[in-house]
């Protein structure tokens, strides 16, 4: 019953002829922006076309707010989705894109334009609505692709690399966009390769490898799991080294190492919780001057590394 | 009973309204790309291309009586039956209706009519009302304009053969026979783009089949588009050696079990591609 506002994958797995898509995935999605990660190859365009019916599950199911795509009337009304294709139909400016798309949803002709004209709006395109789609950017094609999934306000919307090719001010237009929306109690479910502006406004992220997730959750519930990567935390402080000796005859800190400007230092600890209670104690003891507290590794580029293997950021 | 009681349920049911406009909002757009598009030329020169042929003939031949017009007439029967028919509005109906879907899959834009809120069986019912509506105006437009050519330089006597005699029954024969044909034709081929990717294979199988199916039995001849077309077509052409293949009907039916034949045998077949394309996913690449 309460799955009726999720997007849940029930042991989905998906073979192209003796090609593993992806396999044994499952997955509950809550409202909010979820953020799939992985590398080339890993399943996450697989994931989406899934999620919105282009391809079907070789095994389980899917359902989208207790909807599947065999109801397409309900189902896309519902969902928007951005594929990664930058291809359009032949010969259409931006505008009647957007107008025809919505024409073919059986909308009054009044109705489109109004929804053309403030999708259009949104993205930032309206000065080269009326120009042929064919002469676009790439980062403008990609924007009024964007345009087209959200014109019909659906309430779950899948963006497969909606950042690929857009410039700077563009790319931060759309991540407010993106949490705008997410805020809104959308669900928006997001690939993308760059990770630190993804990080910034993932409430879920799902890391996949392989055709296989690899973690799913909360970006703190799951670097709390990644048990091997002992959890960095940066203090800034008066008397580091005070903190720092403390620390050292505890079992769960590994490494605590002090700042080159003597202001602080970083610790890498396996139990983060205990970490945290520790340093209030001493704090009060030692009557530390506490100026800030943060974990360092504890975004979506860390956890790439320590659960897929290479470097985010090259992804 | 119960079947009867929800199959008018959903009659009652069914939101009519939201799929009408649907499928005109379909049918606008496919027509609108069937007619402009660059690939179309083609077609407009197959249709066209007789034009050439009569309007030579107009030009050349000095001699207009009766004995003239009679041939004439079994020419222009030749003309649309072995040349539009067989030739014509055959290769200009796959071209159009195998491009369809194959068109958006190649051009990567089909994933907006799947993403849309469309029942997948309604868009091709509306990708394969606006081929038929093209193809039928092309062809439509070229046998009237053979007509009228052919008939233009008798002058009053081919005014009269027309309006006076058979000559407009002829015309409307033509073109009801020019409607069924991208009718039967376009269902074929917009179920074979959904099976098989290249069109040329099935379609040299329906040339074959639809040039050879007086030997084949009596069953299997209704199974051909031709079978119903032959004998809906107003003049009926000489059986003379190797023609008679093309022109003979082996066992005749009338108008009124043809015309509903060729309606049924589409309607089967487009059952069978509504079938298809809702197993049909987005996979570009293995295109």
């Amino acid at each position: 019953m309460t799955q009726d506002n999720k997007i849940v994958f029930e042991n989905v797995s998906k073979f192209y002829g003796e090609v593993l898509g992806v396999n044994h995935v499952n997955l509950v999605l809550p409202p909010g922006v979820t953020s799939l990660v992985g590398p080339n190859g890993s399943g996450k365009t697989t994931l989406m076309n899934l999620l919105t019916g282009l391809v079907r599950p070789t095994q389980g199911s899917v359902t989208v707010l207790g909807l599947t795509p065999n109801d397409p009337e309900e189902f896309f009304r519902r969902v928007g989705y951005c594929a990664q294709f930058d291809s359009f139909p032949k010969g259409v400016t931006g505008y009647e894109f957007i107008f025809q798309s919505l024409r073919v949803r059986g909308l009054h002709t009044p109705e489109c334009h109004r929804l053309t004209r403030e999708a259009i709006e949104r993205v930032s395109l309206g000065d080269a609505a009326g120009r042929r789609v064919a002469g676009y950017s790439k980062g403008m094609r990609q924007r009024i692709r964007l345009a087209q999934s959200i014109a019909h306000h659906p309430t779950v919307l899948v963006l497969d690399e909606p950042l690929n090719g857009l410039d700077p001010m563009a790319r931060a237009e759309s991540i407010a966009l993106f949490e705008a929306l997410g805020k809104e109690g959308l669900h928006v479910v997001i690939s993308s390769h760059v990770l630190h502006e993804v990080d910034k406004i993932s409430d879920h992220v799902v890391f996949m490898s392989y055709g296989y997730v690899v973690a799913e959750g909360k970006i703190h519930g799951v670097r709390s799991e990644v048990k091997e990567h002992p959890m960095q935390i940066l203090v800034r402080c008066s008397k580091p080294s005070v903190l720092a000796s403390k620390l050292f005859s505890q079992d769960h800190v590994v490494e605590a190492k002090l700042n080159d400007d003597g202001k602080g230092l970083l610790v890498r600890t396996q139990d983060a919780d205990q970490f945290y209670l520790l340093l209030n104690q001493i704090v009060l003891q030692e009557d530390l001057a506490l100026e800030a507290v943060a974990p360092a590794d504890d975004d979506v580029n860390s956890l790439y590394q320590y659960l897929i293997g290479s470097d985010g950021a090259s992804v | 009973m119960t079947t009867l009681t929800s199959a008018r349920q959903f009659f009652r049911e069914a939101p009519w309204q939201q799929w009408t406009a649907q499928l005109l909002a379909i049918m606008g757009i496919e027509v609108r790309k069937n007619f402009l598009t660059r690939r179309s030329i083609w077609i407009y020169l197959v249709a066209l291309g007789p034009l050439v042929l009569i309007g030579g003939h107009d030009f050349l031949d000095t001699r207009w009586d009766a004995e003239q017009m009679r041939r004439d007439t079994e020419i222009l029967a030749g003309i649309f039956q072995l040349y539009y028919l067989r030739l014509g509005m055959f290769f200009g109906c796959m071209g159009l209706f195998t491009w369809l879907f194959r068109g958006e899959v190649v051009e990567k834009s089909l994933h907006y009519y799947f993403l849309a809120p469309v029942r997948r069986e309604l868009l091709v019912l509306a990708k394969f009302l606006a081929g038929t509506v093209s193809a039928t105006i092309i062809f439509g437009v070229a046998v009237f304009l053979s007509f009228v050519l052919l008939y233009l330089p008798y002058g009053e006597s081919g005014r009269a053969f027309v309006f006076s005699g058979p000559g407009l029954g002829h015309l409307a024969a033509y073109l009801g026979v020019t409607g069924l044909a991208c009718l039967g034709y376009g269902a074929i081929f917009i179920a074979f783009s959904l099976v098989i990717r290249n069109p040329i294979i099935p379609g040299a199988f329906v040339l074959l089949w639809e040039t050879f199916h007086p030997v084949f039995p009596s069953l299997l001849q209704k199974l051909s588009v031709m079978f119903y077309l032959k004998q809906l077509c107003p003049v009926a052409i000489a059986p003379e050696g190797m023609m008679a293949l093309f022109t003979v009907v082996a066992a005749p039916v009338s108008a009124w079990i043809a015309v509903p034949g060729l309606i049924l045998l589409s309607a089967a077949i487009m059952v069978f591609a509504c079938t298809r394309i809702r197993h049909t996913e987005i996979n570009y690449l293995a295109d």
